[in-house]
């Protein structure tokens, strides 16, 4: 009458049975921030509906469970959790399958089983934390009513042979099934999915040992399932979609024959059984059930014959050549290949009427295509840049005959200025979005960097621009752009603002920008890629409602801006020099410089290059990830390669020619504290003033024991009666890459500008690096006996620090005109400062050295008006001159 | 006194009918509703059935006597609006405890009489622990479907103490019932099981959900099967379903439960669909008949009635319970 009583019945809400009679769970895991880039963007910018529209692609494909997982430190994952879920319950055609709560903190796991009325499973917990903490959370999701997936893993840690694994689960089971009165058919066993063929002998039976112990759990802990995430197994073959489809197939027929009946498999790496070519099933089978000794061996020797046999990208194949030449612009544009599109372009423009048909029929075709994938997700920034190179390259070629013709040009959406504000000259950003929106058929002007508000209006209003778009990196740039707002609304400009650039944010643009701006909307873009739709939002027809709902929005940022402000406390001033950073000053921890003054230091490329991280060069690309975990990223990982190997194409060029000139300076001096301020003495003359560093002190109400710091506590006091030292540099690679840029320009080439204004900032950085380690072990000399590997570098593990002006340590960009004056650095090393004191070239880096061992990093934070009024004097600027300096960070 | 769990095996036991159907034959005004309790109280009571076990307990002993007299083997309390979230419709969150424990006691003191005239046919009361007038799984606001009026923690808490005064007022067993949203009777069963570990004990429970229209789905959505998936994590004595759909509109959906639940199956519908004028107009032979089916099919271990069944269709339905074997229940 009743169902097999070991089968797992799950429920959303329609039923879910799993049991010997049905088929293999499929488990949906594009919902899974940790897994998927795209959906963790989403989640990030709060893109709900777009997310979820993800869980629908999966239930549509196929999932039959969906993997919900929120952990990620910079989102709020018990509200993602919940939010997410609550949306997903109203949508019925996702919500008829279970849900899978996927967490590593409980209380998102317990968040996650308040919103389902359905019986879900909880992934996942274990005896990690011990038996204690595994029966209360076992209890909870019993009560909850839900089941769950217990991976093998224990205090001693994850298993990893077959003894372990069954040995865990055998555990768990009795705990659970015994003491805590688990159903037994509601508990499923992950028991470790390693990968194989890796080289090293000890992952040989990875793939058996968890079959075998699959097969163990199945027949001996009655009603318990087994799951698993599958693509682990060919982790070594990343790159080879042909192997891992294989060694997929493979390693389910087996593990599925032995009672795996769950798991999470990408559908789209997945290759039928029976369809797997046969030589290469024997080698993936002797790999997985460890059949032979050189099994790994002969696997990745095949793997070469067969690697893009289906026609993946790495082999030049060029069978695409011999389809129409529709197909062939469109085929070009989607994966920027420039070789032949000025032929292809010039053999359709003689098959059109006009020439700008070529543009808005086959080429606009080809971008919107470009357009939808990176949309969706399935096409990354680099591509679209390459993409966006190729299009410029066919329009350059139409041209001249557009031009001939005078019927007219380009019917384009829409109309976009954009400017990197006064003073600033980063434009990274800036092109990029450049790029991606005239992907999206908009003309671009562009008016580069440093652009003051005068010249934006007038060119507003000469092109008759739709949109403005706004960029700066440093924080002076907020108050340009809140300028150019101020400026608009006097004018009675009403054109969309579009705000955007690293310092920027949607609170910055809610509260300084769209207040001050109520001729037409400020909108702040959080990055390229979502700057199409707000441009399309501001110009189609939904505009009315897009700005009724970014208004709402900002109202309540504003609002909820004030009300956090009254709740940051802040402490006075005075307050916080009592709770001072306390260092007990001891001749033995200060070390007397080996040599002092100013000294100029040139490198070559070749020795900065060990210095470089690249995990910020992916960041510049919008690919996020660690590098060089990047490289081999489900997600980004093939994109990440393929950028980074541009960026070594390139770096060879820069090392053969000599692209970049690097140039440094530094000057060590004798200092010592008098409150917060530095004073920086002559090395002749100890008694002689050179400059006065003023520092800020941190404001925040601490917890006991913790100090409200300024960078003035890590170096002795002049009471002391000891003698200290500071250190001073500015580092610049960023000189006479300027002309190369303008060429790439006018080859349309986006791409590689891009690329090399973004080395040279990793150059920057990597002097930058190099050079406080020759410091800390040559010129300063107190760490001479230092030896650290870049990793430990990157990751700061040397003793003292180079805290940079307009960084959080002093956000104080006025403090570079002391430091340059000190080093003469415009004059030395060729950096200039702008009016908001960027630094020109902007491939350059300056800083303070502290060397005391108990010196580091910290974050100013907010301070409160009576610093503002204190430093103000110190430095002798007026009190609203100081607050505009300082506005990001006066609470 | 026999076990319930023991006499559900050998036949079928008879829940009993409406109350507010029984309540609205007495004709009851304002004052009724007030008296000695709420004489003060500054919003209109009327409507707020649940506070007749205080104020007219003489009432709602009659209505218990009436079922039990017709056959009934267990009786509801009169208690589907028991909890602080239906209640502060009323401004009454504090009657919650008084109501519950009241409500429970006068039925026990019924069904106590009628055990002592009749002790081969034992009568037990169930406390009935209503939907609320929430949801925790839908929005109440159409713009914002993430949104949610009521949290399971808010309903867990108001459900425990429901449970608890319901236990200590002495009922048998408790009945989640007429459950629209399967996330708050999740929220009812693990407040009951919290009461149950605290206090060291187990009651039998009844889980009876509501299958609004012939979509066959609950109000948010889940089909039968999967509403019984769902709440079949606890040790209940039976699941069912109740109101909304006339019995033999309700039979596919009993089919379902008897053909997959491991506990008894229980139902109690409506005397068929409302009238133009919202009253049930379907007789006990009527209605008997179509029960007839359920029992040739050996659908069913506890009947009985809801919205618009009076004394007259339980008495039918309970000639007709004698004469047939109960569904078997399958032991896990």
């Amino acid at each position: 009458m009743s169902r097999d009583k070991y089968a797992l019945k799950l429920s959303g809400l329609g039923p879910l049975i799993v049991s010997p009679e049905s088929n293999f769970v499929n488990v949906g895991e594009r919902t899974n921030v940790t897994g998927s880039r795209k959906f963790l963007r989403l989640i990030k910018e709060e893109l709900y509906e777009e997310a979820i529209a993800v869980a629908r692609d999966q239930v549509e494909g196929g999932a039959q469970i969906i993997d919900v997982n929120m952990d990620e430190g910079m989102i709020d994952g018990k509200e993602a959790m919940v939010r997410f879920l609550n949306l997903i319950a109203a949508e019925p055609d996702i919500a008829r399958v279970p849900v899978m709560i996927d967490s590593s903190k409980w209380e998102i796991i317990e968040a996650g089983l308040q919103c389902i009325q359905g019986k879900g499973v909880v992934n996942s917990i274990s005896l990690k934390e011990g038996k204690e903490k595994f029966v209360e959370y076992a209890k909870k999701i019993k009560r909850y009513g839900a089941a769950v997936i217990v991976m093998a893993f224990d205090e001693k840690g994850q298993a990893d042979s077959y003894e372990r694994r069954i040995e865990i689960c055998e555990k768990s089971y009795r705990i659970l099934v015994d003491e805590v009165g688990f159903p037994c058919q509601d508990i499923i066993f992950d028991p470790n999915i390693f990968p194989v063929a890796t080289g090293m002998e000890e992952h040989n039976n990875n793939a058996l040992d968890f079959i075998r112990a699959t097969k163990w759990i199945r027949e001996n802990l009655p009603g318990a399932h087994v799951s698993g995430g599958v693509s682990n197994i060919s982790f070594s073959f990343r790159g080879n979609n042909v192997v891992r489809e294989a060694m997929h197939a493979a390693f389910l027929y087996h593990a599925i024959q032995n009672g795996m009946d769950m798991g999470i498999v990408n559908p789209a790496l997945l290759e039928v059984y029976d369809n797997v070519e046969k030589n290469l099933l024997e080698r993936v089978e002797d790999v997985l059930l460890n059949r032979r000794e050189d099994a790994t061996d002969r696997l990745l020797e095949f793997a070469e014959t067969v690697k893009g046999e289906k026609g993946k990208q790495r082999v030049v194949d060029l069978s695409w050549r011999e389809k129409d030449v529709r197909e062939r612009l469109s085929y070009s544009l989607v994966k920027g290949i420039t070789e032949f599109i000025v032929e292809d372009t010039e053999e359709c423009r003689l098959t059109f009427e006009r020439p700008i048909e070529v543009i808005e029929g086959p080429l606009m075709d080809g971008m919107n295509v470009v357009g939808d994938l990176f949309g969706s997700g399935k096409m990354f920034l680099p591509q679209v840049v390459k993409s966006a190179r190729v299009m410029k390259k066919a329009v350059a070629h139409l041209l001249p005959f557009i031009e001939a013709e005078k019927g007219g040009g380009q019917q384009f959406s829409g109309k976009i200025l954009m400017a990197t504000v006064k003073g600033d000259v980063h434009d990274i950003g800036k092109n990029i979005v450049g790029v991606v929106l005239s992907c999206n058929n908009y003309q671009i002007i562009d008016l580069g960097v440093m652009v003051p508000f005068e010249d934006i209006l007038a060119e507003a209003i000469k092109h008759d621009v739709d949109v403005i778009g706004l960029s700066g990196l440093i924080t002076p740039s907020l108050d340009e752009m809140v300028t150019v707002a101020k400026e608009m609304e006097r004018k009675n400009i009403d054109i969309p603002l579009m705000i955007g650039g690293a310092t920027t944010s949607r609170v910055h643009t809610a509260v300084k920008i769209d207040e001050h701006f109520n001729k037409s909307q400020a909108v702040h873009v959080l990055d390229a890629s979502r700057s199409v739709t707000v441009v399309e939002s501001l110009l189609g027809d939904k505009k009315d409602g897009f700005i009724r709902n970014i208004q709402e929005e900002y109202a309540k940022v504003r609002e909820h801006h004030q009300k956090s402000r009254g709740k940051k406390r802040l402490i006075s001033l005075e307050d916080a020099r009592k709770n001072a950073f306390q260092i007990d000053w001891k001749q033995e921890d200060i070390v007397k410089p080996k040599s002092f003054g100013r000294k100029e230091i040139s490198v070559t490329t070749e020795e900065l290059i060990p210095y470089i991280d690249w995990t910020p060069f992916f960041r510049t690309w919008e690919l996020h990830g660690k590098y060089p975990a990047i490289l081999s990223d489900e997600v980004v990982g093939e994109q990440a390669q393929e950028v980074f190997e541009d960026a070594q194409k390139m770096l060879g060029a820069i090392v053969k020619e000599s692209w970049l000139t690097h140039k440094g300076v530094i000057g060590l001096y004798p200092a010592n504290a008098v409150g917060d301020d530095i004073e920086i003495y002559s090395p002749e003359n100890e008694k002689e003033i050179l400059y006065t560093q003023k520092t800020l002190r941190q404001q925040g109400k601490k917890a006991p024991g913790v100090p409200n710091i300024a960078l003035s506590d890590f170096i002795a006091p002049k009471s002391s009666g000891l003698q200290d030292y500071i250190g001073a540099f500015v580092v610049t690679s960023g000189l006479g890459i300027e002309d190369r840029i303008k060429e790439y320009e006018k080859n349309h080439d986006d791409y590689q500008s891009i690329m090399l204004k973004a080395l040279a900032d990793r150059f920057a950085e990597a002097f930058a690096e190099y050079m406080h380690e020759q410091v800390r072990k040559n010129h300063w000399g107190y760490a001479s006996d230092e030896n650290l590997e870049n990793t430990e570098l990157i990751k700061e593990v040397y003793k003292g620090i180079r805290p940079a002006p307009g960084y959080p340590a002093c956000p104080d960009h006025t403090e570079k005109i002391g430091l340059f004056e000190l080093l003469n650095a415009t004059e030395l090393t060729g950096v200039s400062l702008t009016d908001s004191l960027a630094m020109l070239p902007a491939s350059s880096v300056s800083g303070w050295y502290f060397a005391h061992p108990k010196s580091k990093y910290f974050g100013l934070g907010k301070i409160a008006l009576d610093q503002v009024e204190d430093i103000a004097k110190r430095k002798d600027y007026s009190v609203e001159e100081m607050e505009r300096w300082l506005s990001s960070v006066i609470g | 006194m026999k076990d319930i769990k023991a006499i559900l095996k050998e036949r079928i036991l008879v829940l009993d009918g409406a109350m507010g159907t029984m309540i609205q034959r007495y004709k009851l005004t304002e004052d009724d509703f007030r008296k000695g309790w709420f004489e003060n109280h500054t919003s209109p009571l009327q409507g707020n059935n649940d506070l007749l076990s205080l104020t007219r307990p003489d009432v709602i002993k009659a209505i218990h006597a009436e079922y039990f007299k017709a056959g009934a083997d267990i009786a509801e309390t009169n208690t589907f609006s028991g909890t602080t979230i239906a209640q502060a419709d009323y401004n009454l969150e504090n009657a919650v405890y008084d109501i519950n424990y009241h409500s429970a006691k006068i039925a026990r003191e019924v069904a106590d009489e009628f055990t002592k005239n009749e002790p081969n046919k034992p009568r037990f009361v169930a406390g009935s622990m209503g939907p609320t007038n929430r949801t925790a799984s839908i929005s109440p606001d159409v713009n914002d479907p993430g949104f949610r009026g009521i949290t399971f923690d808010e309903l867990r808490i108001a459900y425990k103490q429901q449970a608890e005064a319901l236990i200590d007022g002495g009922v048998d067993l408790l009945l989640v019932e007429t459950v629209f949203d399967t996330l708050n009777a999740k929220a009812a069963l693990f407040a009951i099981d919290e009461v149950f570990e605290e206090r060291n004990i187990k009651l039998p429970i009844m889980v009876s959900g509501t299958i609004t229209d012939q979509s066959g789905r609950t109000l948010t959505g889940q089909t039968t099967d999967a509403f019984l998936i769902s709440v079949e994590h606890m040790d209940l004595l039976s699941v069912g379903l109740n109101c909304a759909l006339g019995a033999s509109m309700m039979r596919p959906y009993l089919q379902v439960l008897s053909k997959n639940s491991t506990f008894g199956v229980s139902a109690h519908p409506n005397a068929g669909l409302p009238n133009e004028f919202g009253e049930y107009d379907e007789t006990a032979e009527m209605m008997a008949e179509q029960i007839k089916e359920y029992m040739e099919e050996n659908l069913v271990n506890i009947i009985g009635g809801c919205c618009g069944t009076t004394p007259e269709h339980i008495s039918a339905i309970a000639q007709l319970a004698k004469e047939y074997e109960p569904r078997k229940i399958e032991a896990k």
